[in-house]
């Protein structure tokens, strides 16, 4: 397939090309971080203002969804990565065979994450009236865990659609995959979505039980 | 040379105007031109300013008698709100990036288009459905949270739709980092051969540094409203000082955003300024690489000075020195960009056409609303003056005397590129004059009530101040038909206004070495760059010393026109 399919205007030579999505992904990234950065600050103050509470707090949340979770993205970047492997060299079947992994394993930790949800409800972690915790402040840790996983649920449910997105088209045939900066960029989002959830790990679910 | 080819040769030269590469509506929404796509943004503006203003007449109008005649308490409350919101975040924030900066920064650089043109029109598409929730707001009976949103009030205890607004917010401010991921990409990738970093028109060099604060101030803002929309909607305990939340926090947050916002709506005026001042005194800009320096100073300090909106919330005597002397410092580079304007102008040879006397007005009443910006930096008088008009006076100042007065000039300046027509320049001029006395008619009151101790979001007031108000009410009445009448007149231009040629002004800068209006292109040929920006005269010569044959011409308008002087007798 000719890498010129994939050039579009503006753009004048492929390289430019790729290195203008790489760089727009990267700025939209900064902006990101940004984003989730509101919120751990948050987090960090209302641990500083209150310590024993938000610790009492912490230790409510499971542990073992949480570190399942985490293998599960760990393991997507890795395919994702070697998606963005394969398409350099061509190989369709890999391409499609590593994005459909790496979309189905996003998949089961939204799926675990629900199950999660649900087992938090059941035990009136939601903050309220009849919450579990009788310290106030405990409430605040269960805003922010709400929150924060809510706000990266929906960021990896958006990464999901991308990524199942470019499997159609590229199953179909006719996305010059191979020139195209579609993957790479791709697979800088994922890697963000899973590198705010290594924070959020050891924040929501470790930090409880030092 | 047969017809056929002479025509095909004629046509090869001059490719049709952007404005005739599709006639119908859907080519014009689905279009991904920055030059259409910016003139899809001039018409949501403009729409979101007349309603804004229209807000502002109310307030006004309400303001003239000291009982509050006309409105609700709580109906001022939503008025002024909705004044604010709309706008700062449906006109100041996306004003002249989303309008100039998309049509002139390809063009500035040498480029065919920005780097991503579908990201661009998805912006537009933000925009419009961030307006839409505006709009929805406002017809189901708005919200009365003052645009600042502050918690607790707005998460707990507010009865307006703050939600509403805070997604309308929210929305818009994706479309404004849609934009600036566009402008910053589209800077470092698409210049042309030989425009070097250090070539590039200060106008480029402002919607850089504009691009770069949208791109990391929005999502704070961002942020701050979706944990207050958590907080109202789930009852998600954020700021909620019973248990224990902090809603200063929240402010924090807020102002982390909104003041670095202050630089998004004011650096692209600074661009706008330096291209029109060099261009009508016929002088190289004074300190290029110092004005650089300043822009990206700016940038980043202005990062850092939030706490001084926040002086009498509570935060310690430390923390409140260090924000004072940052807000200090941050005032610096603009006074360096001042000096550096009125020095392009000594020794100038100066045209009072209208974008100049836009220009003019607007470093007059910059400069007040930045001095008055270091008294409100300073502790002591920060203390008295919170929440007061001064403070009123002082951010209108620099967001209507100094923004909007610059967007009123890049309008004028750039209108015969856009169009391809001249604007009736006596009628400009006039207007310009009339927003500046209107202007200054319309807040300099408030600067005086505001320190005698007339507060901000009242509308009963003492009688002693009926005074200022009914004076500001008569400005405001004057600045009205100000920005009334260009809508009259350059509307008339698009039809009876004179063919503008390429470069009507005799400027430098890529942008009017293309025709007028441009093709869908921008240039036939890949432009190229061999020498830095605003050439108006040789190096080291002042315009009238030396080689007065060497400088580049200016013709004032009308003066060479048969038709306009005939006008004149
Ligand atoms: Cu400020």
């Amino acid at each position: 397939m000719s890498n010129d399919a994939a050039l579009k205007e503006p753009f004048e030579s492929l390289d430019r090309q790729r290195l203008s999505a790489a760089l727009g992904m990267w700025i939209f990234l900064a902006s990101e971080v940004l984003f989730f950065g509101g919120m751990f600050l948050g987090m960090t103050i209302y641990r500083q203002i209150h310590p024993d509470a938000i610790m009492e707090a912490a230790r409510e949340t499971n542990v073992l969804f949480g570190s399942i979770n985490t293998a599960l993205l760990l393991i997507s970047s890795v395919t994702m990565v070697l998606a963005d492997k394969a398409a350099e060299k061509g190989l369709k079947s890999a391409v499609l065979a590593f994005l459909a992994a790496t979309a189905a394993l996003g998949l089961c930790f939204l799926v675990l994450k629900g199950f999660e949800y649900r087992e938090d409800i059941h035990e009136h972690l939601v903050p309220g009236p009849d919450f579990k915790l009788h310290t106030p402040a405990a409430q605040l840790f269960f805003g922010f865990y709400w929150i924060m996983t809510g706000v990266h649920a929906v960021h990896l449910t958006i990464a999901i659609v991308a990524v199942s997105t470019y499997f159609v088209r590229i199953w179909r045939g006719g996305f010059p995959f191979e020139g195209s900066a579609a993957l790479p960029v791709l697979g800088l989002y994922w890697h963000l979505v899973d590198i705010i959830w290594i924070f959020l790990y050891p924040l929501l679910y470790l930090g409880g039980r030092t | 040379m047969t017809d056929a080819a002479a025509i095909r040769s004629a046509e090869a030269k001059e490719p049709p105007s952007y404005l005739k590469a599709g006639r119908t509506v859907a080519s014009w929404l689905t279009t991904t031109d920055h030059k259409r796509i910016a003139l899809l943004y001039f018409g949501s503006i403009t729409f979101f300013f007349f309603i804004g203003g229209a807000a502002a007449t109310l307030i006004r109008l309400e303001l003239i008698s000291p009982e509050g005649r006309f409105f609700t308490n709580d109906g001022y409350n939503r008025l002024f709100t909705l004044h604010g919101v709309i706008m700062v975040w449906f006109f100041l924030v996306p004003s002249i990036p989303t309008t100039f900066g998309n049509f002139l920064l390809p063009l500035m650089v040498g480029a065919k288009d920005v780097a991503f043109p579908r990201l661009n029109l998805m912006s537009w598409y933000l925009n419009m459905a961030g307006g839409l929730l505006v709009l929805a707001c406002l017809i189901l009976g708005g919200v009365d949270t003052g645009w600042t949103f502050y918690t607790p009030f707005s998460s707990m205890f507010s009865n307006g739709y703050v939600v509403l607004a805070a997604a309308a917010v929210f929305v818009a401010g994706f479309s404004t980092i849609a934009t600036g991921v566009n402008f910053i990409v589209t800077v470092h990738v698409l210049r042309a051969p030989g425009m070097t970093w250090f070539r590039l028109p200060l106008f480029v060099w402002t919607q850089y540094a504009t691009a770069a604060v949208i791109v990391l101030a929005t999502p704070v803002l961002a942020i701050s409203l979706l944990l207050l929309m958590a907080e109202r909607l789930f009852g998600l305990p954020i700021f909620d000082p019973a248990h224990g939340g902090d809603p200063v926090l929240f402010q924090h947050l807020f102002w982390f955003y909104s003041h670095p916002a202050v630089y998004i709506m004011v650096l692209p005026a600074f661009g706008v300024i330096s291209e029109i001042v060099t261009c009508f005194s016929r002088r190289r800009i004074f300190g290029y690489t110092a004005m650089i320096w300043a822009i990206l100073g700016i940038a980043v300090i202005g990062f850092f000075v939030w706490g001084h909106h926040m002086f009498v919330a509570g935060m310690s005597p430390f923390a409140a020195l260090v924000f004072s002397f940052l807000s200090f410092v941050v005032a610096v580079p603009s006074a360096i960009k001042v000096f550096n304007w009125t020095f392009t102008l000594y020794r100038g040879q100066i045209y009072f056409e209208a974008p100049m006397i836009y220009a003019l007005g607007f470093i007059g009443l910059f400069t007040t609303g930045g001095l008055s910006g270091l008294f409100t930096a300073s502790l002591p008088i920060d203390v008295h003056v919170t929440d007061s008009y001064f403070v009123v006076a002082h951010f209108h100042y620099i967001m209507v005397g100094g923004s909007v007065s610059a967007f009123f000039g890049a309008l004028h300046f750039w209108w015969p590129k856009i169009t391809g027509r001249l604007a009736p320049d006596r009628w400009a001029r006039f207007s310009a004059i009339l927003m500046y006395f209107g202007f200054n008619f319309t807040f300099f009151p408030q600067f005086v009530m505001g320190y005698l101790g007339m507060n901000r979001r009242y509308h009963h007031y003492a009688p002693e101040f009926q005074i200022y108000h009914v004076t500001s009410s008569a400005g405001a009445a004057i600045l009205a038909a100000a920005y009334l009448l260009p809508m009259g007149y350059l509307t008339w231009s698009l039809f009876y206004g004179r063919k503008a040629g390429d470069n009507p002004w005799g400027a430098t800068g890529l942008e009017w070495q293309t025709t007028s209006p441009p093709p869908r292109e921008n240039f036939v040929e890949q432009p190229r760059v061999d020498e830095g920006p605003y050439l108006y005269h040789p190096d080291q010569v002042a315009p009238f010393e030396e080689a007065p044959e060497r400088r580049q011409q200016h013709d004032p308008q009308g003066k060479s026109d048969p038709t306009r002087a005939g006008m004149e007798e």
